[in-house]
């Protein structure tokens, strides 16, 4: 078993095919997305795949030490430019092709119009723990 | 209360169960009822004979259970077959169950699960932190374990379906042994070693099998196993083998590893585990790595080519070929090899620096760090990098 993790971006990745913006898509529209995230979710954790999942809030902030004394410096809220991570889920599945499937299948959550976003996902490998042979 | 004794009874009571005809979702809902039970009366009336009253405690709970189903009269047939309760023997049961537990019909982490679940006795809690997921993603993937295999109606008719085959073909030990190799490597997190599981388990296994692949995993297990507390500094970086100190290497595992593998050779049936354990011993046997003999290292990973088509084997053979005739040899054996291989330039790197190549070699180790798997990898793999750059001027 492999753990990946399923990046969701609100900015920084390449454009969705239905690229609506979603505070454009009807109240329905919206529901309808949130309900198939939530079903997908429920779906895995009954297949034994689901680990974890969270959403994130678009405000954040870049933090620095800066020497001794003095606060931590922040950049301020994100800039326009950056990317911006808007959620994340992290899978344990039987490897890569698996983990590779199901975001195909999170990136066909329903946007504007019913139709799917087609939005990319980011999907990361964990790093493990090291397994009992490596020689 | 004797956990360990109920730990130890446990899969033999579900064995019983499953082949007295229960359904095996139904039987190990028996059995944990009958455990809550033992848990609680034991401390103050403990039986004489354990497994004879969890025996008798779980098929009562699996009757009822059954009696209240809709099946009942299906089902009431099996009451009249009750055999007297008591001790009965165990050994092809336990057997039957490991050989349920790595049914191929179930995926590779589905049949870890459940063996370690039915045959290990380990909760579902203990399951769920050793592979760092919730334990009601773990309670899930357990009991899909069981649905599939209901749903493949393997344990329902005892004695007719496949449950009631013996392990007669080396295909199904096979399945078995490679489910508990799996267990194996997934090392150890949380409360339960999963590797010293896997050799209870293979230990138990290798008992009741006559087979000879049985005995190489068991002395695989334990020939890799006793190097473990040498293979971590206690920083948790990686040491490797050939600066291990082998004085922290378990001297009584290495030789019981060795006495068994040469007994599994002597019966003249290689696989691929017995190939395995016989390069494992080769580098236990040796009193420093200088010492190592390679050349005999080369010939065995030459048999294990001859057993399995995994290009990792070949991969290390590479490694070995350097060692026994040289860099340069190992690196024409590289050549021949698929670069995008998991810890190819990693292998690369080495025989570079060893051939008088640090500059081709730091460059090597540090793409192998950025695609190595794990953190105590990639970590050892960047200062090894950062090794033989330190030593040019910038």
């Amino acid at each position: 078993m492999a753990k990946y993790l399923l990046l969701k971006h609100y900015r920084g990745a390449p454009a969705p095919a239905n690229d609506v913006p979603m505070d454009r898509w009807t109240p329905e529209e919206i529901s309808a997305h949130m309900q198939y995230m939530h079903d997908f979710a429920a779906r895995l954790e009954k297949t034994g795949e689901f680990v974890d999942g969270q959403a994130l809030a678009p405000e954040g902030a870049w933090v620095r030490y800066d020497g001794e004394g003095r606060p931590p410096v922040t950049d301020g809220p994100f800039a326009e430019t950056k990317d911006l991570i808007a959620g994340w889920m992290v899978i344990d599945v039987d490897g890569y092709e698996r983990a590779v499937e199901l975001a195909g299948e999170l990136s066909a959550a329903p946007g504007a119009g019913g139709k799917p976003i087609h939005e990319w996902l980011e999907v990361r490998p964990f790093l493990t723990a090291p397994p009992t042979i490596t020689e | 209360m004797d956990e360990a004794l109920l730990r130890s009874l446990t899969p033999s009571v579900l064995a019983v169960l499953v082949r007295r005809g229960a359904d095996f979702a139904a039987a190990e809902d028996a059995v944990q009822d009958a455990l809550v039970e033992a848990v609680r009366v034991w401390p103050s009336d403990m039986p004489r004979e354990p497994k004879g009253w969890l025996v008798t405690v779980a098929w009562r709970r699996f009757l009822d259970a059954t009696r209240a189903d809709a099946a009942r009269r299906r089902r009431e047939g099996l009451v009249e077959e009750e055999p007297a309760p008591g001790p009965s023997p165990a050994v092809d049961d336990t057997l039957q169950l490991y050989f349920l537990c790595a049914h191929p019909s179930l995926t590779p982490s589905s049949a870890v699960a459940l063996t370690l679940r039915a045959v290990g006795g380990l909760t579902t809690r203990q399951i769920a932190r050793a592979y760092l997921v919730p334990e009601a993603t773990m309670a899930q993937r357990i009991s899909r374990a069981k649905r599939t295999l209901a749903g493949n109606g393997v344990t329902r008719a005892p004695g007719k379906t496949e449950a009631g085959r013996r392990f007669d073909r080396p295909g199904d030990v096979a399945t078995v042994l490679r489910v508990l190799y799996l267990v194996f490597n997934e090392g150890y997190s949380g409360d339960v070693d999963l590797a010293a599981e896997a050799i209870r388990l293979t230990r138990q296994v290798a008992a009741l099998v006559d087979h000879p692949e049985a005995a190489g995993l068991l002395a695989l297990m334990l020939l890799h196993h006793a190097r473990r507390p040498a293979r971590t500094a206690s920083d948790g970086s990686l040491v490797p083998l050939a600066e291990q100190d082998r004085g922290r290497w378990d001297t009584e595992a290495i030789t019981e590893g060795v006495a068994i593998l040469q007994a599994a050779l002597a019966r003249d049936r290689l696989g691929e585990f017995q190939a395995q354990a016989a390069i494992a011993a080769l580098h236990a046997d040796a009193p420093t790595a200088e010492e190592t003999d390679w050349v005999q290292i080369v010939e065995w990973y030459d048999e294990l080519a001859g057993l399995t088509d995994n290009p990792v084997v070949r991969l290390n053979r590479a490694v070995a070929v350097g060692e026994a005739d040289g860099p340069r040899a190992g690196l024409a054996a590289l050549a021949a090899l698929d670069p995008s291989l998991p810890r190819h330039a990693a292998v690369a790197a080495y025989l570079h620096e060893r051939d008088g190549d640090p500059v081709a070699a730091a460059r090597l180790y540090a793409e192998a760090a950025h695609k190595a798997p794990d953190l105590a990898e990639r970590d050892h793999l960047t200062r090894q990098a950062a090794r033989l750059n330190a030593r040019r001027p910038r």
